[in-house]
């Protein structure tokens, strides 16, 4: 409880303490990606199914949710539920599908959808605006509290991020959580237990996809604009990325992995090009020298070098 | 009737290339069990190499040679060096793909630039080849016969060589052909230096029908995942017919809808996932 209530102040008083509102809005966007890696957290590491398509799930309300403003005229509200249902319909659907095949398979089938869709936004010119993409024509005013300025979105997108913190960490001690570990560990055990090993899979890929959907949602009031990147496979190794060099199956790993590749990305934009290069990079170092990501991997040599010393005093 | 002739030769010149591609990720995935995700990349570099060699007017065919053996020692190097480490880490090998791809590609873009780099046809291909009154692109043609005997190449590569028994048993149970005294991981070498090399032998041979341009990889590695979701894993006849179906749903779904030439290959995904998920010819569930 008390670290629940330390978290949501350091949240809360963080703009405060920033030197601007360039710092405040890339605070923003690491919650926002912060909140897709928890999403794609809830697959990979609570589920063992490596999904590399969750762009979908950023892009696909995000562009609903701009469509849905600027063509069918809908208020900000209505529009939000609807992006939000939409995307959750996606992987409704698409889960379906993915979920024929397990393990690499399904990385493969996630990959190609998540490239189909990808090409419906480029090329659907009349619906996505092609390569242009769509520009959201206002965040929204909740409770009439104007969100255009950096720092008001900021303790927005916060209060969100806290909520759905909370959320998943339900999830993750709930008996369904405890049900979608058995089906990553013991697939067997779980179908002979009696539980649907497929069902909790496809459950666990629809709340993915739902709280994915959370993160579009934020992501085009952020940014005020959504185009083909978005849904593009870079983002989607990102977001994979995140939650694999943070510690997949833990909830601060994502998080931490969302703050670290969102700054180094922000740094290293603004000195070389060559983001790709070392977003490369970075993949086969994580995966070469700490497979189980930061947070697990830091409590483990933390470890190494406290125990010694124990095992010192005893001996002693 | 000269459009669906000209389109029909175009979906075959297509299915050609997208065979080149396949096979070789079918091939690296059988054996490794791994996706491997770079190769939409080993395609555009072979493209870009290409365009290199015949910028210093060299033949074509030394162009092919050239990117077919850089591109696969590339392969080897990568397999030796990265893959090799994370054995038993499926996971792993796929993620480290996956960096390879995003570093290939940038580096393509840092040598080459960001404007599409057109790949001249042999200079006995440029005319079209005039038959029964109609006119042929004699390249497509071309590419389409050098596909089939690829094809055949392989076939007979993988049923009546030494080589293709041992490389049959590895896909079929890796440790008992092991146990057998095969060794395995001298194959696995072999096999990522032939799919890669055809994925860069594919690039070149591709090059003057889609040139070389940055975002190439993009646009082919969904492909080869369709043809190979949809052939089967490992199954060199799979590819073969997946490549095929998907060059024609690609062609004609691009003519005829161009908003949804995507969607035109999502349905028979969709359709072999469902009826039949390990693929037309695949004898391995992925």
């Amino acid at each position: 409880m008390l670290g629940w209530a330390v978290l949501a102040i350091a949240l809360a008083v963080l703009p405060l303490l920033l030197p601007g509102t360039f710092y405040i809005g890339i605070a923003t966007h690491v919650l926002v990606y912060a909140l897709l890696a928890l999403s794609l957290n809830i697959l990979i590491g609570y589920g063992g199914m490596t999904s590399l398509g969750h762009a979908v799930y950023l892009g696909v309300p995000a562009y609903a949710c701009a469509w849905l403003m600027l063509h069918a005229g809908l208020s900000a509200l209505p529009a939000a539920i609807g992006a939000v249902a939409i995307g959750t319909l996606t992987a409704g659907a698409f889960g379906v599908l993915a979920l024929r095949a397990t393990g690499l398979g399904f990385l493969m089938i996630t990959l190609a959808l998540g490239q189909i869709v990808w090409g419906v936004a480029y090329r659907w010119v009349a619906l996505t605006g092609g390569d242009n993409g769509l520009r959201l024509p206002s965040r929204p005013h909740p409770f009439g509290i104007d969100l255009a300025e950096p720092t008001p979105f900021y303790w927005f997108v916060a209060a969100v991020f806290f909520v759905v913190l909370i959320c998943l960490r339900h999830l993750a001690r709930s008996p369904f959580g405890a049900c979608l570990r058995g089906t990553r560990d013991q697939p067997r055990r779980m179908r002979m237990l009696g539980h649907n090993v497929w069902a909790i899979r496809w459950a666990a890929f629809v709340l993915s996809g739902f709280w994915g959907s959370v993160a579009g949602l934020m992501y085009v009031y952020d940014n005020g604009f959504v185009s083909p990147q978005t849904l593009a496979l870079p983002q989607s190794a990102e977001a994979l990325l995140m939650v694999v060099l943070g510690g997949a199956g833990t909830l601060a790993g994502p998080v931490v992995g969302a703050i670290i590749i969102t700054l180094v990305k922000t740094v290293a934009s603004s000195y070389v090009e060559r983001w790709y290069s070392l977003l490369g990079a970075i993949f086969i170092i994580v995966v070469i020298f700490m497979p189980e990501g930061l947070v697990p991997g830091t409590h483990r040599i933390w470890r190494r070098i406290t125990r010694p010393r124990l095992a010192e005093r005893r001996a002693a | 009737m000269q459009f669906w002739l000209i389109q029909t030769l175009n979906s075959l010149a297509l299915g050609g290339l997208l065979f080149l591609l396949s096979s070789g990720f079918s091939l690296i995935f059988g054996l490794l069990r791994i996706p491997n995700l770079a190769h939409g990349a080993l395609f555009m570099l072979g493209a870009y190499l290409g365009a290199t060699v015949l910028a210093q007017d060299l033949p074509f065919w030394l162009a092919v040679l050239v990117a077919g053996l850089v591109v696969g020692l590339g392969g080897v190097v990568v397999e030796r060096l990265l893959l090799r480490r994370l054995a038993g880490n499926e996971q792993g090998q796929v993620l480290v793909t996956l960096g390879i791809a995003f570093i290939l590609a940038d580096l393509c873009l840092l040598a080459w630039g960001g404007d599409p780099i057109p790949l001249a046809a042999p200079s006995g291909m440029r005319r079209p080849l005039l038959l029964f009154g109609f006119a042929f692109p004699t390249y497509r043609l071309a590419v389409l016969v050098l596909a089939l005997i690829v094809a055949l190449l392989l076939y007979l590569l993988m049923e009546r060589t030494r080589l293709g028994a041992m490389i049959r048993a590895g896909v079929d149970d890796r440790e008992m052909a092991r146990a057998t005294g095969i060794r395995v991981s001298y194959l696995f070498g072999c096999v990522f230096f032939l799919g890669a090399a055809l994925a860069g032998i594919g690039g070149v041979i591709g090059g003057p029908i889609l040139s070389a341009y940055p975002g190439l990889d993009a646009d082919m590695l969904p492909l080869a995942l369709i043809v190979v979701i949809l052939g089967g894993v490992g199954s060199l006849l799979g590819a073969l017919v997946g490549s095929f179906i998907v060059g024609f749903l690609y062609n004609f779904g691009t003519a005829f809808f161009p908003d949804f030439a995507y969607v035109v290959l999502f349905l028979p995904m969709v359709l072999a996932l469902g009826f039949k998920p390990e693929g037309l010819f695949g004898r391995v569930r992925t």
